[in-house]
């Protein structure tokens, strides 16, 4: 694997933001690297020439992060050899998409069945780490990934290919599943609030909150109630 | 250029490796996308002086003494203390003349939001009962939904204590009309509380009108409430301060917006007006706010008061036209961009150094830190500065979509800033805003993509 070289350019100062509670952060030498030097994003005048069979886009403005995936599958090798991005968003929120993009293509590009097996985790472990407020809202690239290789398979007729096995899609907007809302009640969300708190889930799409209460109730009896 | 060229092959390194042989073709392109380079001598161009300002010189220097010198206790007895004392009772009266009420109108506390506190519960839970019993104690506030959170969360604490609050929506500019303050009093109305300028928009409300309704309302019904309260933090250094002209009974001041120490500030309460005290103890502050009295606090809070009072004139047209004359420049220079709060006038409608604007289908959180990486400091109006998520409940409450108050910065400016330093900032900013625009998918300013299916 390439070594991992950080431009020190723009980071001889730490970017310090602080939370209301006062409890202090930094971002990564990582994350100030790619919020600096964005990789693969679609300039000014590129969207005509660049050629790709796949996109993705997840969230809305509304909710403070938006971003959109532009993948090029090799059909052969079924390798993603190319992409370009872009996201509205916060620093973390641009950093991660374009480590997400350095990661998919890097060596030759990524099989899109290793592409489908990318979890936020793993960006951010690539990122150095993220506080913890700032993960469900800005590490949205899984998912627009995972967009992207769906309208791939819908582009070549492998309608069968399409995943949404094991996962209902709650949300429309965000792309919040019911494992997601299992996972924050798992984490500690009890109300409606704490579930947008930490997926914003509703917030763009206001008709899937009943379902969204009935999954939070579903869960918390599931793991809680005795 | 050498070097030039050098920055752009490592901020794409990744792109040449893969398309080396269109290099050329890169180098040409990202001439112009590339931000601006960084002068090389980084300057701090303070931008974000309604979040606090520095010390003035001539402040620092009157605090000096107060420090290891006249360190007493203003309770004790002997000579040291009673020096103490005796510079206390000056301060206190000068700020009295300051707002033309008198010396045992002024209490003294720890910074703006105290008084706040001070002032909602205070009042509150000295003369207010939620149920209107036989005695016929009253529960009802009204406040407005851009506040500064140091009056909103008292007040949602005291709806939790049984009281209910109403909070007024302003018109699309911010503005609270003293119709609708008065339309809103009810019979158990106890306090009224509007802040005298808005902290992220500017809007000056027309607290002396609002008050002279009260009053009306008041004799009219032969009562002694409702009381009016005003935060007035944001117009300590531009606007006139004289609590009969304001008719307001209790007014918050602090010296950290004002050029003067943190953590002090001021309680203005007319006499007759009771309060119960937050803070009890030694009886200090005629028994409102216990604690032994920060002198040399108090002594700076005093004289950066006098000063800014004295320079107002002056120092409201410098910065009008300092801010008006930003405003043209961005407004020449980037497009799709959107001024939030009142129009650019004088300071009896706008804070004259506030500027608030949006700049459509970026973010702030990011404008913010490539502003930062130049020296350049202000705040924004996005949800991701804040812990809740959620934007700004002032320009929310403005009506503003969501959209729109994420990508807001606040530019607010004071005393060290000049020509250069709206020139400097303007050489960076229009960069910024293109190069994070380019990156952004979003584009309610301009036609859609044309490879955007949905």
């Amino acid at each position: 694997m390439e070594k991992k070289v950080i431009k020190t350019d723009n980071l001889k100062e730490s970017v310090d933001i602080r939370g209301v509670d006062g409890s202090g952060w930094l971002y990564s030498d990582i994350v100030k690297d790619h919020f600096f030097n964005p990789r693969n994003f679609m300039q000014y005048g590129e969207e005509e020439k660049f050629k790709f069979n796949g996109m993705g886009r997840v969230g809305s403005p509304a909710c403070g992060d938006e971003m959109v995936l532009w993948i090029l599958v090799e059909k052969e090798s079924e390798k993603i050899i190319d992409c370009r991005w872009r996201t509205f968003g916060c620093g973390s929120a641009i950093a991660s998409t374009s480590v997400l993009s350095e990661m998919i293509i890097e060596n030759g590009g990524m099989l899109i069945e290793e592409a489908l097996k990318i979890k936020p985790q793993d960006i951010l472990e690539r990122l150095g780490g993220l506080p913890v407020r700032k993960v469900h809202c800005s590490v949205l690239g899984d998912k627009a990934l995972q967009g992207a290789i769906n309208d791939y398979f819908r582009h070549t007729g492998q309608h069968s290919r399409i995943v949404t096995a094991g996962k209902k899609i709650i949300d429309k907007v965000l792309n919040i599943t019911d494992n997601d809302i299992e996972e924050a009640v798992l984490e500690g969300a009890r109300t409606l609030e704490d579930l947008q708190k930490k997926l914003k889930v509703g917030v763009g799409d206001p008709e899937a909150i009943p379902q969204i209460e009935e999954l939070l109730k579903f869960y918390f009896e599931k793991y809680y109630e005795v | 250029m050498m070097l030039l060229i050098e920055q752009l092959a490592r901020m794409k390194k990744d792109i040449f490796i893969q398309k080396s042989n269109l290099l050329t073709c890169f180098v040409c392109q990202n001439l112009k996308n590339m931000f601006p380079p960084k002068s090389k001598t980084k300057k701090l161009v303070y931008l974000d002086h309604a979040a606090t300002t520095y010390v003035n010189e001539q402040v620092e220097k009157a605090m000096k003494p107060f420090m290891a010198k006249i360190f007493g206790n203003p309770s004790s007895l002997y000579e040291l203390g009673r020096i103490a004392n005796g510079e206390l009772n000056d301060c206190r009266r000068q700020v009295a003349e300051i707002l033309h009420a008198l010396p045992d109108n002024i209490i003294f506390t720890g910074g703006g939001s105290e008084s706040d506190n001070l002032a909602i519960l205070g009042v509150c839970r000295k003369i207010g009962n939620p149920s209107a019993d036989a005695q016929g104690k009253k529960g009802h506030i009204i406040t407005t939904q851009i506040e500064h959170h140091a009056v909103l969360h008292p007040c949602q604490q005291l709806e939790k204590e049984g009281f209910t609050v109403t909070y007024l929506e302003p018109d699309s500019q911010g503005f609270v009309s003293p119709k609708k303050v008065l339309a809103a009093i009810r019979p158990e109305t106890i306090l009224i509380s509007v802040m005298s300028a808005n902290n992220e928009i500017g809007t000056v409300e027309p607290i002396a009108d609002i008050g002279r309704e009260i009053l009306k309302y008041r004799k009219a019904n032969n009562s002694t409430l409702p009381y009016f309260h005003t935060d007035a933090c944001q117009a300590g250094g531009v606007l006139e301060l004289d609590v009969e002209k304001l008719h307001v009974d209790l007014m918050t001041l602090n010296g950290s917006k004002i050029y003067g120490p943190k953590g002090v500030g001021l309680l203005y309460k007319r006499r007759g007006v009771n309060i119960q005290p937050l803070i009890m103890g030694g009886g200090q502050e005629m028994g409102l706010r216990s604690g032994t009295e920060n002198l040399a606090g108090i002594v700076g809070f005093t004289k950066a008061l006098t000063i800014a009072q004295e320079n107002r004139h002056e120092e409201n047209m410098r910065l009008v036209d300092l801010r008006n004359y930003f405003f043209e420049q961005i407004q020449k220079n980037i497009n799709n961009i959107k001024l939030n709060g009142p129009c650019l006038g004088n300071e009896s409608v706008r804070l004259p150094n506030n500027l608030n604007v949006t700049f459509i289908d970026v973010e702030g959180e990011a404008m913010l830190l490539y502003l930062d990486a130049y020296g350049i400091c202000c705040s924004t109006g996005s949800a991701c500065t804040s812990a809740s998520l959620e934007p700004s409940h002032v320009l929310t409450a403005l009506g503003l979509p969501y959209e729109y108050a994420h990508g807001s910065l606040r530019f607010t400016l004071g005393h060290c800033n000049t020509k250069v330093d709206i020139d400097y900032t303007m050489k960076y900013l229009p960069g910024i805003i293109e190069k994070l625009r380019e990156m952004s998918p979003v584009n309610m300013g301009k036609m859609k993509h044309a490879k955007y299916k949905k």
